[in-house]
This record gives structure tokens, sequence and C-alpha cells, in this order.
């Protein structure tokens, strides 16, 4: 299907997770659509079940129920059939950047094994052409030819990334997943690896699932942005229209705590008290009702507020907003 | 006159392992005022923590304080018998660690756990050192001080540990706190929440404290003074507006730049190029100039002193006056 704009709806509910006694609702219903070469955001504090929704999209973590559709395939139904050949060549087009560039690369291969390894599995080049691609991936991602030889120990961080996203870029993927692809770099060389995924999504028109706790950089590289609290999506909007005027009480919440670094700022912090509930036992309406600063009512606490779209492409999942 | 709490003079803390001696401090000056708060900013491997660990001589093996001077109320530190300093430690300076996941006893209650420092320094029966610990948990506004205080630290969330290590910290009301990253490991409501906390304990408590970040945005918010380091070294030190608008050294300009923010509104991030040095063979010279844009010659040979420029503004660049730095967020305006 080659339509104008090329869409994922990805559509799950109730995905659970079983866990000895009773259940984490680690993710409880969500619904969200990413377009094809855009940057989108998944942002939430730990807890609120990105990095579980990331996983299930590749069957890392099966999902309970719910469907997820692909370029029109539906990826649960396929991760669950025995075609192997078809579910190799869904997870060539998904390709994931982990949160730990110092976990997430055998210390045992060299760059040359582990950045070819995904070019040998799914057979894209032929294995005489394989170190040509090699050094062209080294090169995209601001690597060294001399760095093929070496093992991921004698990089930093931010190197240990690079390699990361060239392995995942080797094989041309559609999605690429980035699990907080700088929570662990320093603040110097997080600038270069955001600028660094930046180019290569306009080079290459990737569609890009970034998912992060940190709001500035999401800010920074994404498109739209969707923030999930508890299992749960509060509000989906354009990038712009989240940082400039958020509705869900909980997204005003989180977007007045970052510290902002300038001592002039104006200072209108909303303090949030108490902390996330326990996933096993959630509440049931809204889940932000008891650290809302909101006036609540019955309909908050009984009712599970809908996504509803207030215009403008700005979908917002709370009670009182509907009705001013 | 401003008392000076603390003053750090030439301190070298380096740590001798296998591989050579890594100068992970290497000369450096910081003076604290009584009643302030420091803002100590740097990447990580910048010699942030160390610093604050050679204050109270906790410097893990192999570190050694080599050389410098640590005065705090004017006796120098270094010098301390072991005896003197473990009635200082807790006391008189109290430090808050970056996890407190792993800086509390699994094994023992929370009340055990503050008790004990409680103990230790003060001359009362235990009863009247529980009472104070319940005390102390409202002072840190945890909810049901009496049934929480009983529990074990698996119990609490990571906020809440936070704050029950800030408890322990304040037990015996210290002169000086140094808090190591007290938010780092906690999400950004939660963050926002423990600030807002340890903003409230200063002012109430009259405490000088040195907060360890690598968070522009957080010392933005709570320090008075800003010392920045890089390398072992510091870069820059001046009060937190002057850092802010009016950055001198080449390194707080980028640090200012590099960090993605809401306040900045560019499309691409400035890029410090290379990476932190390595601090076994640190580069010649100013640590910085491999990686700076204003570098000469000269940066490569010699060190720069720390001078300063304007009343309570040092900086350590050889190249102050010929280059004009901009900060991201435009010139000082006293609105």
């Amino acid at each position: 299907m080659q339509n104008l704009v090329k869409h994922f709806p990805i559509t799950s509910r109730g995905i659970i997770l079983k866990k000895q006694v009773g259940l984490i609702h680690a993710v409880d219903g969500i619904s969200f659509s990413v377009n094809k070469g855009e940057t989108f955001g998944l942002v939430g504090e730990s807890g609120c079940g990105k990095t579980t929704t990331a996983r299930s999209i590749l069957y890392l973590d099966p999902p309970t129920s719910g469907k997820i559709n692909f370029e029109g395939n539906d990826l649960v139904s396929v991760f669950k059939s025995r075609n192997k050949a078809e579910k190799l060549k869904l997870r060539r087009k998904i390709q994931y950047v982990f949160q730990n560039p110092y976990a997430s690369l055998d210390p045992r291969m060299t760059v040359a094994d582990i950045i070819t390894e995904p070019l040998v599995i799914h057979n894209l080049v032929p294995k005489k052409n394989c170190l040509q691609r090699l050094y062209e991936l080294l090169e995209l991602v601001g690597l060294e030819e001399y760095h093929a030889e070496r093992y991921p120990h004698e990089f930093s961080g931010g190197q240990r990334q690079r390699i990361c996203i060239a392995r995942a870029l080797a094989v041309e993927p559609t999605l690429l997943i980035a699990d907080e692809p700088v929570a662990s770099l320093d603040v110097s060389v997080r600038a270069q690896i955001l600028n660094l995924l930046r180019e290569l999504q306009q080079k290459f028109n990737t569609t890009f699932l970034y998912i992060s706790h940190d709001l500035s950089t999401v800010r920074h590289i994404c498109h739209r942005v969707a923030v999930m609290y508890m299992g749960r999506i509060v509000e989906v909007a354009k990038t712009k229209n989240l940082f400039d005027s958020p509705l869900h009480p909980y997204t005003k919440a989180l977007i007045s705590s970052i510290p902002i670094p300038d001592p002039m700022a104006k200072k209108s912090r909303i303090i949030l008290t108490g902390e996330v509930p326990s996933p096993i036992n959630p509440p049931v309406g809204c889940r932000f009702e008891a650290r809302c600063t909101y006036k609540k009512d019955q309909k908050c606490v009984t009712n599970v507020p809908k996504l509803v779209d207030v215009g403008n492409n700005h979908f917002v999942a709370c009670e009182k907003t509907k009705k001013s | 006159m401003v008392k000076k709490i603390l003053k750090i003079e030439q301190l070298k803390t380096y740590f001798y392992t296998w591989a050579g001696i890594v100068k992970a401090v290497d000369g450096v000056d910081i003076d604290v005022n009584e009643g302030e708060t420091l803002g100590l900013v740097g990447e990580s491997g910048s010699g942030k923590s160390v610093t604050a660990l050679s204050i109270i001589r906790i410097v893990p093996s192999p570190g050694k304080i080599v050389e410098g001077k640590i005065l705090y109320k004017g006796e120098n530190l270094v010098e301390k018998k072991e005896k003197t300093l473990q009635n200082i430690r807790g006391k008189e300076i109290a430090y808050i660690f970056q996890d407190p996941a792993t800086s509390l006893n699994p094994v023992f209650s929370i009340a055990n756990q503050l008790i004990e420092v409680i103990l230790r320094h003060q001359k009362i029966s235990k009863k009247e050192a529980l009472e104070k610990a319940i005390e102390l948990f409202r002072l840190v506004e945890i909810p049901d001080p009496e049934i929480k205080i009983w529990n074990y630290p698996h119990q609490l969330s990571g906020g809440m540990k936070q704050r029950m290590a800030i408890a322990r910290a304040l037990a015996s009301q210290p002169n000086l706190l140094l808090a190591d990253e007290p938010t780092t490991n906690l999400d950004v409501t939660i963050q926002a929440q423990i600030l807002e906390l340890m903003k409230n304990l200063r002012n109430k408590l009259g405490m000088s404290m040195i907060l360890i970040t690598h968070d522009m945005g957080v010392v933005a918010d709570i320090a008075d003074r800003i010392t920045v380091l890089y390398a072992g070294r510091v870069c820059e030190t001046a009060d937190t507006k002057t850092i802010f608008y009016n950055p001198k050294h080449p390194y707080t300009q980028a640090l200012l730049t590099a960090v993605p923010s809401l306040v900045l509104k560019t499309e691409k991030l400035t890029v410090i190029p290379g990476s932190i040095p390595n601090l076994i063979e640190p580069p010649s010279g100013c640590r910085f100039h491999p990686r700076c844009e204003y570098a000469q010659q000269g940066c490569k040979e010699t060190i720069p002193d720390l001078i300063e420029i304007e009343p309570g503004h040092k900086v350590a660049c050889l190249r102050t006056s010929e280059i004009d730095l901009k900060s991201p967020l435009g010139g000082i305006n006293n609105n």
C-alpha cells in the first residue's frame, strides 16, 4: 500500500503483564498512531509503561490483548504465528536502540561483528560488500574506520550509543524505536547523539518512536508527543501545542516541574502531592485523580476518561478539560 | 564581611590504580560562605563527588588526598585525626548520597538508622531519640511518621527514601550539608518536591549547602553561587546570575548551550566535540583545550590560573579578556 500518508495505527487494549499473585497493569489500553517519517515521543515518569509499550511492538513482551498495526500488517498475529520468514521481515523493518549502551553490546564481539551481524542474518548485502557497508555505517554515525576492529569496552558511552545506532540502521528499518537513548550519557555528549538522530532521520526519512522521561530532549527532537501516566495516555498533541498549551493537569505539572536553567525565569511550579499509585491495584476512574490539582468530582473517581479531540490534533483524557 | 564556613585551597585527590594515577581532583579552590548554597556543576568524571568526599575524608581506596587544605571554620580537616573527624561527620558536616537506595542499610528499620545517628552525636535516651526521629520525619514532610518510621528501606519509594536520607543528614542540625546529586535518580515531579523541600529546610535551618549536580536547571533554581568543574579543575566561580548571563569560560558557555532545555528554542544544539579526557594522562595546559573552539597554542602549554576578573567572579582561562562569549540567555537584565 502506498498511500500519501502511511499510518502505523497502533491500537493496543489491555496489555497486562502477569506476575505471581495479582496483575501489574503496566499498560492498560492505549491507542496511538505514528505517521511515516515523523518522530513520535512517548513521555512519562518511570513505571508508566513507556518501555513496555515499545517492547510489545516488537513482541519482546507479548501483549495481553490489543492490536498493533504496522504498514497494514497485524504485528501480534504475525509474531504469534510460526511463519519465521515473515517474522524476520518485520523485525528487519522495526529496529530498537536500547537505553543502556553498556548492556546492549556483546563485550566479546568486535564492532565489525556487531554491526555486520544483522546484515548476515537478514542476508541483505553479499559477503564481499559487507566491509564496505560497515565503513559506510561507521562514517554515518561519526566513527572512524579503525574503530571497526575494537571491542565495546574500548569506547565511551557516547561512542557505544553510536555503535548501537549504526547496528540498528544497518538493515534500513522503516521504524526505529529509541528507548531513552541519551539517558545514560553525559550532558555534553547528549547533544551530539540528539543531533545525530535528527540528521539521520532527515537523511533516510525513518520513522522514530522516541521514548524518554526527559521532556526537554523530547521537545527538541519530536514532532508529536504522547504523555503517559500509569499505563494510559493522558494527552497527545503536536510538540509545540503540548508545550505551549498543555491541557491535562498531569502534563501541566510535568512541564512546570522541569528545572529551567535560567535564574531569572518566572517560577510557577505546580508541586504535585503524593506519588504514583501502585499499578497492581490502580484507581478505578481517572488514574491521576488522587494527585490532581483540579477540583474533582464523582465522575473522576468512577469514570475512565477517554481521549477526546479538542481540535488541532490535540487529544486529552480528562473529564474536566472537556467541559471548559 | 561574610564569614567563610568552608575554604578549600589547592585540593588534590589522586587515585592510585594499577593503570596509573588518576588525577580526579587536581588543584581545586572552593569556598562557601555561611548560610549560602554553592552549586558544584560538572559532567561525570569532573571531580565533583570526589571533592565532596574529600571534605569529610571518606575518599574510597585507592584514593588519597595528596595536597591541599580544607579549612572548615578555620581548622584544617586534612590534618585532623580520624577520632576528631568522627565527631564532625554527621554532626557538623552531613552528606546526602546520590542514590538513596544504596545509601540506606536494608536490614535495619528506618527508626533504627535514624536513632543511631542521633545517639552518636547527642547524649539523650533512646526514647527521646525516637521522638526526635519522628520529629525529623515531620520536618521532611513524610506522612504518618509514627508508622512509617518502623518501615524498612525497601518498603519506601525512591522519593520517600531520599526524604529519609535528608532526615538522617539533618539529625544533628549540621552547619554544612553536602548534597551529592540528591535528585538525579528521581522522577521530575518527585524531583520538584524534593528541591522545594530542600529550599524550605535551608531557609528554616539557615545552614550552608554544597549542591552537586550536572543539571543546570537545578542549580539555577536553588544555588546562590556556582562553581564549574572540568576534569578535576575549577573553570569558573561566580554568583548564579553571572554564570548564566555572563559566563567567561568557554566550557561554562558550552554547558549552557549544549543542554536541551525548554528555554532555548534553537533547532540544532551546539555540540561540544569529543568527550571527557582520560584523567590518567590529562591534556597539558588547560584541560579543556582539545574541545575548546577558542584554543590557541598557549592554551596547550600554560595551565591557566583562577583569576578574579571582577569581585566574586573567578575564571581560569588564558583568553578571558580576548574572547567575547555570549550567554544563550542574552545579557544581564535586571528586571
